[in-house]
């Protein structure tokens, strides 16, 4: 029973309404407290350091969305996950404009040797770039046109994304690498899981693994 | 197809649903007691109660030393607000926040080594070895930020000629107070400690190089490294040691606290300069902290904007090798 009113909750319209205006909560506190001077004495960092922690969360409910709706038996999770995946791409323009046009002021020659040579940046930026043809190929006529399997190839270059934000992060801290490595185990408990859920899926019968495959819409993929 | 009906099971095998339900319950309270955990955490902080450690006192018989910078100085709320102190915690806004119970009366400083008069000085005889002098010097982070301080002390110079160095001492290590039970955030700092740092002789007796007792017309607060601290303004903030309690004159070169961390990025003179990039980030510009958002950064000077007071210590050293 709860379950059904779990998913019932999750078919909603209004709760697509709520998450979204709730993931648009920390931009509008980053936003709030840009007007009211309270961004603290390195404002720059501050967003560059809220925004990228913001882009990790994103990016880890992203992929924690798939095993949650197998182990919670809640298939209606999956109507968020192209959201939180968009918004983990939000969150990623926010942080590299900061970065480009205010911390670097659009000084192109300082950019690019930084993204060249700084390898905690060039993973970033790399991280920044993969995310690129997700968040264009992320509606329903992109799957259409590329076609199911193709689609979600393409779309496992989220792992990559997540992998190089972590890296990205711990290079660039000086010597406190607590947080960093709490998101790293976090990615690395994601991946495990679904290594061993592919892995236990190809040991079962054909004919059960083809029940569990879901049908290739916008909101399964 | 055809389907063949479990034999073995009967009602009597279903799940109660108490233990159905259990399985949701358990991951319920794993959600719970992370949350608890997560609470349990901030705890601290919110029920810790008035700040029982040593505050700044009011200095009154300093004199304006005529070197200082006259830029714009940084707000006071500002740098003691925003601070590198490890034992501490490693965010910039963790010290103000946890170093209010810090004790530092009563304090000593040994200092030892290759000596003729080697001699502790107590806090008190620390305030009155010279006239004291509000010294307005520039600050750069080697993170790429930098303030503007008005320091209050005198050269060290007054305690090396106190203490006489013997001929063997080539140079000087400092050692920072280290109590874990006032400071149990140094355990996860990432850095060794206690934190140690060094200079050669010839840049300690220079006279830019500041014992440091206090800021903005106060003795120092605990978060910029009460009581007494180094500030050396040719080189990266990280050099300028806080909360001495040891210095020690030695014949050879001494381990230094980032230098062990990461010899590769932090090298023992760590001068600033412009021409020499940090592994990781351009050293080329700074950010002038309290610009607000949209201020651009601002060039680098050579030796911080020191070099005609420093440059001579370094002639002929290929400053890309002794970074």
């Amino acid at each position: 029973m709860v379950r059904k009113f779990l998913n019932s909750i999750l078919t909603s319209k209004w709760t697509k309404v709520v998450v979204f205006a709730l993931c648009l909560v920390p931009f509008g506190i980053l936003l709030w407290r840009g007007f009211h001077n309270d961004l603290g004495l390195n404002p720059v960092e501050f967003v560059e350091h809220a925004t990228g922690d913001w882009i990790l969360r994103f990016l880890m409910i992203t992929l924690a969305i798939t095993p949650l709706r197998k182990i919670l038996h809640l298939p209606q999770l999956i109507r968020f996950r192209r959201m939180m995946g968009l918004f983990a791409f939000f969150y990623a323009c926010l942080h590299f404009s900061t970065w480009l046009g205010v911390d670097r002021a659009f000084n192109w020659q300082d950019i690019l040797v930084d993204i060249g040579k700084r390898p905690f940046i060039t993973v970033g930026f790399t991280g920044f770039v993969l995310m690129i043809p997700l968040a264009i190929t992320s509606t329903a006529g992109w799957i259409r046109r590329l076609g199911g399997k193709r689609w979600q190839l393409l779309h496992r270059a989220i792992y990559l994304s997540a992998i190089a934000g972590v890296i990205h992060y711990y290079w660039l801290v000086k010597s406190d690498v607590r947080k960093p490595l709490e998101y790293a185990a976090f990615v690395g408990i994601l991946l495990a899981w679904r290594l061993w859920s592919w892995f236990t899926d190809r040991r079962k019968p054909a004919a059960v693994r083809v029940r569990q495959d879901e049908p290739t819409t916008a909101e399964t993929m | 197809m055809l389907i063949k009906r479990a034999p073995d099971l009967t009602y009597k095998d279903v799940t109660p649903k108490v233990l159905y339900m259990g399985r949701r319950n358990f991951l319920l309270g794993v959600l719970a007691t992370s949350a608890a955990v997560a609470a349990y955490k901030k705890l601290p902080r919110v029920f810790a109660g008035p700040a029982t450690g040593s505050v700044p006192q009011k200095i009154n018989n300093f004199v304006k030393w005529p070197g200082s910078t006259t830029e714009a100085v940084t707000a006071e709320k500002d740098v003691t607000h925003y601070n590198n102190y490890y034992e501490f915690g490693t965010n910039k806004s963790d010290p103000a926040q946890n170093a209010g119970n810090f004790v530092t009366t009563p304090w000593t400083v040994s200092v030892e080594g290759e000596v003729q008069k080697p001699r502790k000085f107590t806090m008190d005889e620390i305030m009155k070895l010279a006239p004291l002098e509000e010294r307005i010097y520039r600050h750069r982070c080697v993170e790429g930020w930098s303030i503007v301080v008005p320091w209050i002390g005198y050269s060290l110079s007054t305690i090396v000629n106190l203490v006489q160095p013997k001929p063997s001492a080539k140079f000087v290590a400092f050692q920072s107070y280290y109590d874990p039970k006032q400071m149990p955030l140094g355990g996860s700092a990432g850095i060794e400690l206690p934190y140690v740092e060094g200079l050669r002789l010839d840049e300690a007796m220079n006279p830019l190089a500041l014992l440091c007792v206090g800021m903005y017309g106060e003795t120092l607060p605990n978060q910029d490294g009460a009581p007494v601290r180094m500030v050396i303004p040719w080189k990266y903030g990280f050099k300028s040691i806080k909360s001495i309690v040891k210095i020690r004159f030695v014949k050879d070169q001494p381990p230094t606290t980032w230098n062990l961390q990461n010899a590769h990025e932090y090298g023992f003179y760590s001068n600033v300069n412009p021409n020499v990039d940090h592994p990781r980030w351009s050293q080329k510009t700074e950010r002038r902290l309290g610009g607000g958002f949209f201020a651009a950064r601002i060039p680098t000077q050579m030796f911080n904007g020191y070099a005609d007071q420093v440059a001579s210590l370094y002639n002929g050293m290929d400053l890309k090798k002794y970074y």
